[in-house]
């Protein structure tokens, strides 16, 4: 039965699909079928890739279930998850019934609050300091805006206009999770979230326009240590515009970035005035920024690449595309899990990662999918998950939120203090600044050698129980490297594959049933390899007489070899 | 524990107003070549000086996390009485004229020749990682950029020229952590954390040396991963995936070359090893000595223990100073036997002393607070003179008496002996400009380079 798998893979190698293509290791990654999507997003992606004579190929069932849980829940899939979506027949509908699963998953809300944990720099200790019970009550507001799919202008005018006590209301805490709180360093961080601006490259006198907006925010301690309430504060009127004003009563003039003026009501906060600009559906800025960064989050790149450097000079690489997910956000009440739905159901978020000869423009004009190193959370999460194991999270400032239950995934960690030394190594966002490039990816010799050789992921692979239940099942080799395989790479070996597998582990090979017809191992009755078969002529020329304990070497070696390629590595 | 006091003292100059008002002399003349001749747009990361003017080729750092406290062990006032000095009252003579040393370092006096104690250091800072990132990077705290610690502008400026297979940065055994030591720079200038216990049997480097894993099984899984490789393989021409290989061969020459031969301690003898002490830190010392010995630019032995003794303080100082007084000493004395002293530079301090005034009181029965108005730093080799003592605290060692020094003045001094240009400009991944040490407009406190003893 789990040979199925094989054979199905094998059998689509072969057939392929009516499309003759031969049959390289691209097919196992590739499908068959052309893209021929007529849905308003596709027509326009096609049509750029078009006009650069790039022809785009759709990726195989078992690429999209890896790439799909990856990109939408942040955590691999199981061995049974991938298996039944390989092998469910309905291909008109499963991956769309997929997308609606993981959408709703528990894992959903805990990924995306890690993403915006980078940008919304959700940290208790340097350089934000926001403070362990802070940084806790701003995670758990996040967390449950992503679950109950709050609209996105929502969030963010909650975050703007909300006052009140650090440690009780979530959303004030962005105020105060910047290094920089003076009035302008406010300015500048509202930019960079929420307009995907960097305040840097303004015009002086923009910057100081809006600055106004930010001008009255007052923070004050209260009894209990470390907790601070945010507030308006009219009398905090520093002058910013009037240097002789004297208290509240003088109006101040305010000007929007987009060059409006303003007289700021002396009855109304002006944060608010400056979020309800900002939220109106003909804000520039506002819908452009975040259907932008949700494109690059799932695509690997924005249109406007970075994500957060939207200004004249760096244009839209497809203007026509991004125009239309706006309008498509906006005229859904700024749903965001209808900006997902609508991406990852397109042909253009399912398009092979396999390069073509002219890759680099396939790239950035999304005819294929970018290939992505796993986020380091992600990452940890998939080996522990592979593994049956667990890792220690700790903040180096002893605190009660800093302990964390051994099981917790680290995609769920709401505290950018909270972590381990893999988590840094591997690029985790520092969540200084709320770039999106302070997340690195990057490969250095020091992640390899983590992964390659240390003592954390050696004892993993060595001594975890979920590997340990698979070396240990007693089944036939071929069915423990079919389960390997879905477990780390979630797809099924090829048959060159499961060869090489067993060579190495000494096992005979399996019988080849026919000439040239690379099939890998087969249930054809008959064909003699059931264990226990006497199988004389094809395989057992040589007794087979290895020591359990290499046995077993040579299993935790396979186990390690794939935790380490390149697909398993990263997202494609 | 991590409030910051940044209060700020009134006694204090600004760097800026130092050179106006020439306080140093030819100090303040010294720091104004290099702040006022600013010479724009210097090319990020250029290479190290003519190695002719370069003396500390390398750099070990032993950083005492938790902040050691300094009246108990390298600035002792025998004569303020019990309230400060508690149950550590005596002093102990050393053999440099006029030095004196807490009684727990009857190791380190024989070798007072070999380093100079800066008594005044300062920046008033009592939060822990605020003030490691001071004495780290020179810079506030609290900027916009996260700027790079010392060792990975060293690991920057000396990679050019450093050709070894060890990486430029080494962190025995445990790196930092409480901030992001490489900064702004990316995770290439991270330090390289050793992990394993070089006083165990077998030093296990971490990702270096593997248990159980023996050179001919670690070639069979490389051959056996580049077959298994199949996406790998076939996106070979991705010069993303290009970039990822060479990392990986980089790691592998580590792995199963001879490079790795530096952290078996074993290849020393037992009367060395002896004389370093056989525990964490005195091996940490041996294997920093090693590391140096074969060009490795920057090494930071992170104390294993804690100094934040806000409890239980004298206990702790009577268990861990005889361990740092031996191996500190066994260090200065070995590299000075094999010629290293003169190229290898050494410092070590915590990111503040401790409270002069012990708090009897309960909860802390006999502990000491977080304290950055003054405390000691060792700095020998590499061109610092030794059997010198810069500046001074007050008769309660509470405050500067005499010559502060500031981070800057410090990291400096470590930067000009070294020849890395403190003005030289950083390569933001922005472009933002950043330089290796604040620029005199950022107003940041000075006092002069160390030049007393340069």
């Amino acid at each position: 039965m789990k040979k199925t798998f094989l054979l199905m893979v094998a059998g689509i190698l072969a057939l392929g699909g009516g499309v003759a293509r031969p049959a390289t290791d691209a097919n196992i990654y590739e499908s068959p079928i052309r893209p021929a999507s007529a849905k308003p997003l596709d027509k326009i992606v096609l049509a750029k890739l078009k006009s650069l004579g790039i022809e785009p190929v759709l990726c195989s069932d078992a690429v999209f279930v890896r790439r799909v849980y990856l990109d939408v829940i942040g955590t691999l899939p199981t061995a049974k998850e991938a298996g039944d979506f390989i092998r469910d027949p309905d291909a008109e509908n499963k991956r769309q019934a997929l997308i609606d699963r993981l959408l709703e998953r528990d894992e959903f809300a805990d990924y995306w609050a890690m993403k915006w944990g980078d940008i919304l720099r959700i940290k208790a200790e340097f350089p934000v300091n926001l403070w362990p019970n802070a940084a806790q009550a701003y995670h758990r507001w996040v967390r449950a805006s992503i679950a109950e799919n709050k609209p996105y202008d929502k969030f963010v005018r909650e975050m703007l206009t909300s006052s009140g006590s650090n440690f009780r209301v979530g959303p004030v805490n962005f105020y105060r999770a910047l290094q920089n709180k003076t009035p302008e360093g406010t300015a500048a961080a509202v930019a960079l979230t929420f307009m995907g601006s960097r305040a840097e490259n303004w015009p002086k006198d923009r910057l100081a326009g809006m600055t106004v907006f930010f001008s009255q925010i007052g923070y004050k301690p209260t009894r209990e240590w470390k907790e601070e309430h945010v507030f308006w504060d009219p009398f905090k009127a520093d002058g910013v515009n009037d240097k002789n004003a004297t208290g509240a009563a003088a109006p101040l003039l305010a000007v929007f970035p987009d060059g409006t003026k303003i007289d700021l009501p002396p009855n109304r906060d002006p944060r608010e005035v400056f979020a309800d600009w900002l939220i109106e559906r003909k804000n520039p800025w506002f819908a452009r920024c975040i259907a932008n960064r949700v494109w690059a989050w799932l695509l690997g790149r924005g249109i406007v690449h970075e994500p957060d450097d939207i200004r004249a000079d760096n244009p839209p690489s497809n203007p026509e595309l991004l125009s239309y997910l706006e309008k498509e956000l906006i005229a859904s009440r700024y749903d965001l899990k209808h900006l997902y739905r609508l991406i990852l159901n397109s042909d253009a978020y399912q398009y092979s990662s396999v390069p073509k000869p002219d890759a680099k423009e396939a790239e950035a004009n999304f005819g294929s999918y970018a290939m992505r190193r796993l986020d380091a959370e992600v990452l940890i999460d998939a080996i522990n998950k592979i593994s049956g194991t667990t890792d220690l999270y700790t903040s180096p400032i002893p605190e009660p939120f800093t302990y964390i239950p051994a099981d917790k995934p680290a995609i769920s960690i709401a505290d950018g203090s909270i972590t381990s030394p893999f988590l840094t190594l591997f690029g985790r966002s520092a969540r200084a600044t709320g770039m999106e490039n302070e997340r690195d990816n990057k490969p250095v010799a020091a992640q390899w050698l983590h992964l390659l050789n240390s003592s954390h992921i050696q004892r993993k692979i060595d001594q975890g129980p979920g590997l340990k239940a698979i070396f240990e099942s007693g089944r036939k080799p071929e069915a423990i490297v079919e389960d390997l395989y879905l477990t780390i790479l979630s797809r099924p070996p090829t048959a060159d594959e499961m060869e090489c597998v067993l060579a190495y582990c000494r096992f005979p090979k399996p019988k080849e049933p026919g000439a040239g017809n690379k099939t890998g191992p087969t249930n054809k009755p008959g064909a003699g390899n059931k264990p226990g078969a006497t199988n004389k002529s094809a395989v057992a020329a040589k007794p087979v007489n290895i020591p359990p304990i290499r046995r077993r070497e040579a299993w935790v070696d396979i186990t390690w070899a794939l935790i380490n390629s390149t697909e398993f590595l990263y997202r494609h | 524990m991590s409030e910051n006091q940044n209060s700020e003292n009134a006694k204090g100059f600004s760097r800026r107003e130092a050179l106006r008002r020439g306080v140093h002399g030819t100090m303040g003349l010294m720091l104004a070549d290099r702040l006022v001749g600013d010479s724009p747009a210097i090319a990020a990361a250029e290479p190290e000086k003519t190695s002719a003017t370069v003396k500390a080729k390398s750099v070990i750092q032993v950083f005492l996390w938790g902040g050691m406290s300094h009246i108990d062990t390298w600035d002792p006032k025998p004569e303020a009485g019990r309230e400060y000095m508690g149950d550590l009252a005596k002093a102990i003579p050393t053999n440099a004229d006029g030095i004196q040393l807490g009684e727990l370092f009857p190791q380190l006096a024989k070798q007072a020749d070999k380093f100079s104690l800066i008594r005044g250091m300062t920046h008033r800072n009592n939060g822990h990682e605020t003030a490691a990132y001071l004495m780290q990077t020179g810079h506030a705290p609290g900027e916009r950029l996260a700027y790079p610690s010392v060792g990975a502008v060293f690991s920057l400026f000396k990679s050019p020229r450093y050709k070894g297979l060890i990486p430029p940065y080494v962190v025995l055994t445990r790196a930092q952590g409480r901030f992001s030591e490489e900064g702004f720079l990316g995770p290439k200038y991270k330090p390289f954390a050793t992990g394993g216990d070089p006083n165990a049997f077998r030093f296990e480097v971490e990702g270096i040396v593997a248990r159980g894993i023996p050179d001919n099984r670690q070639k069979e899984r490389r051959e056996l991963l580049g077959k298994l490789n199949t996406m790998g393989n076939l996106m070979a021409a991705s010069p993303q995936l290009a970039t990822a290989e060479e990392a990986k061969n980089a790691a592998y020459e580590l792995i199963l070359g001879s490079g790795k031969e530096v952290f078996d301690l074993s290849k020393e003898k037992a009367e060395l090893r002896d004389r370093y002490g056989r525990h964490n830190f005195g091996q940490d010392c041996l294997a920093a000595r090693r590391l140096v010995e074969i060009g490795v630019p920057y090494v930071v032995i992170n104390y294993p223990g804690g100094w934040d003794t806000h409890s239980n303080h004298f206990a702790t100082m009577r268990r861990q100073c005889p361990q740092l007084d031996q191996g500190l000493a066994a260090l200065l004395s070995d590299l000075h036997d094999r010629g290293l002293l003169e190229s290898t530079l050494v410092w070590c301090c915590g990111e503040f002393g401790r409270g002069p005034k012990v708090d009897w009181q309960p909860p802390w029965n006999g502990g000491r607070n977080h304290y950055g108005n003054v405390f000691s730093v060792l700095v020998a080799g590499g061109g610092f003179k030794g059997g010198h003592v810069v500046g001074s605290s007050d008769a309660k060692a509470e405050e500067v008496k005499e010559r502060p020094v500031y981070p800057v003045d410090l990291l400096g001094s470590i930067y000009r002996l070294a020849g890395i240009d403190a003005n030289a400009r950083l390569p933001h991944p922005l472009g933002i400009e950043a330089r290796v040490l604040p620029s005199a407009a950022e107003n940041v406190k000075s006092a002069g380079l160390l030049t007393e003893i340069m």
